[in-house]
């Protein structure tokens, strides 16, 4: 227990004390998980449009695949990117494996269907309400998709801080096609599982603190957009 | 207060068949049906250019079904409904605004709902603010056109829902039962807006249960019953002389199902 304190103090002492190691890991981390959240808003909000007010076969199949990538296991994510991008895979002449970009990559592909699902949810409920009224207006399906985004804004912002909870606590994937490798590609939760293997918990629990916070403050976020958006747009 | 010759972009002959005593809008066998269903069942019927025509009937007539199906919002099962002599067609639907019972509006504010309209009906990015600002002004919503629209009242809302409508300067205004739940002063601030519409040139079909409201907006009165046209008259001999026993019983006040 008394290991636990003084780790514990020192890991704040390293928060507080601007430890430069532990900052350039949450840099990284932020880089990381912000970039790859931003590709899965521009590929998964539209992808999460047109599925909600698009009219084609297969469209209940889609949602049920989309809602089900949800919980992909990150490590399977891992395991696929690292194939793709290593030497023999298809991809790999661009030699990105160990790698920011396939980190970003492989957060990509997990944070992308939670994107396109929840903009699904929010675009489809906004639909339900607007598709007369924008009909009417002559405006076609199509054209709709930039409206319904748009007065969506709010809710949709819940689906970019869950996307970025997922990204930035992920760590099998990025371990895989990151290598963990000090300074490049060691981010937070990948650093928290290697220095408390090698029991140096003062800096996996001042990542930790940092990873908590990190929670804490995306949940506040989430909150305070929701009230916001009551008083400034009246929801 | 509304000038549809100003910016409407799509002045032409067709707009000129409109001003004169031909119909409208013309409906011919036309048929709705779900599940086999028939819910309206219109043989012939032409709605005049010009004024404004009230629909009335009892719950259940189709009165909110035939506004649909006349603004191309619903497809026909049969039949035809023309425009100008011509059948309804995307574009056609572009010249009609519709205004519904709750009214829609977008989670902006009050000058982007009418913006957002205008660009749907195509009037260049550049004018799209000033023309706004103009008919907000013009109809006493100038002083609330940054205000998030849906922190209106309910009745000023169903008033931006009209002016946003009109501000896209449509040959037909269609309205079901856009006052059922405002209060006096709200039902009279819509009133003027679809007198003066109407003055405009606007031809304005509304669908309305109140009488009082049909009497004072309505040149003439279109009344269904269980899907089907009972009687088209003007409003006068509507009111005082009904020829249809239904028609009769229902402005007498009796309870007509």
């Amino acid at each position: 227990m008394a290991d636990f304190a003084g780790a514990f103090l020192q890991s704040l002492g390293l928060i507080f004390g601007g430890d430069a190691e532990l900052w350039a890991i949450v840099a990284i981390s932020l880089k990381v998980s912000l970039t790859a959240v931003a590709f899965a808003c521009l590929i998964g909000m539209p992808i999460g449009a047109w599925i909600a007010v698009g009219r084609f076969r297969g469209r209940r199949g889609l949602i049920v695949a989309v809602n089900a990538l949800m919980g992909l296991p990150p490590v399977v994510v891992g395991l696929v990117v690292y194939l793709m991008l290593s030497n023999s895979g298809p991809l790999g002449v661009l030699q990105l494996l160990y790698t920011p970009s396939a980190m970003i990559l492989a957060q990509f592909i997990l944070v992308t269907p939670i994107v396109a699902a929840l903009t699904r949810q929010v675009v489809e409920t906004l639909n339900d309400e607007y598709a007369d009224q924008l009909r009417s207006l002559g405006v076609s399906r199509l054209r709709s998709v930039p409206a319904l985004l748009w007065d969506g804004r709010f809710a949709l912002t819940t689906a970019v801080l869950a996307g970025f909870g997922r990204a930035i606590a992920e760590v099998g994937a990025v371990m895989i096609v990151g290598g963990n490798i000090n300074h490049v590609t060691r981010v937070m939760t990948t650093t928290i599982a290697l220095e408390t293997s090698k029991g140096n918990l003062s800096l996996a629990l001042a990542l930790g603190t940092i990873l908590i916070l990190m929670a804490f403050t995306v949940n506040a976020a989430v909150a305070l957009l929701d009230s916001a958006s009551r008083r400034v747009i009246h929801v | 207060m509304f000038d549809r010759g100003i910016s409407s972009g799509f002045q032409s002959d067709e707009t000129a068949a409109c001003s004169g005593d031909a119909a409208l809008l013309s409906v011919s066998g036309l048929v709705f049906e779900i599940a086999g269903k028939t819910l309206l069942q219109i043989q012939s019927l032409d709605i005049p250019a010009g004024g404004t025509t009230v629909i009335m009937g009892p719950n259940g007539a189709g009165k909110s079904l035939l506004l649909r199906l006349m603004h191309g919002l619903l497809p026909a099962s049969q039949g035809s409904i023309r425009m100008t002599g011509k059948p309804l067609t995307a574009a056609l639907c572009r010249r009609q605004a519709m205004v519904f019972q709750s009214p829609v509006i977008l989670r902006r504010s009050v000058r982007a709902n009418v913006e957002f309209a205008l660009a749907a009906n195509g009037v260049p990015w550049r004018s799209r603010r000033k023309r706004a600002l103009e008919v907000l002004s013009a109809t006493g919503l100038g002083n609330k056109a940054k205000q998030a629209a849906r922190s209106l009242s309910g009745g000023e809302q169903q008033k931006l829902a009209v002016v946003r409508a009109l501000a896209t300067e449509p040959e037909i205004l269609f309205l079901d039962e856009p006052t059922s739940n405002l209060d006096p002063a709200s039902v009279l601030a819509i009133e003027r807006l679809l007198r003066a519409a109407s003055a405009a040139g606007t031809k304005v079909v509304l669908v309305t249960h109140d009488l009082g409201q049909a009497r004072r907006l309505g040149d003439e009165v279109l009344f269904l019953h269980r899907g089907q046209v009972v009687e088209q008259t003007p409003m006068k001999r509507f009111v005082d002389a009904p020829v249809s026993t239904e028609a009769a019983a229902y402005v007498s006040g009796e309870l007509l199902v």
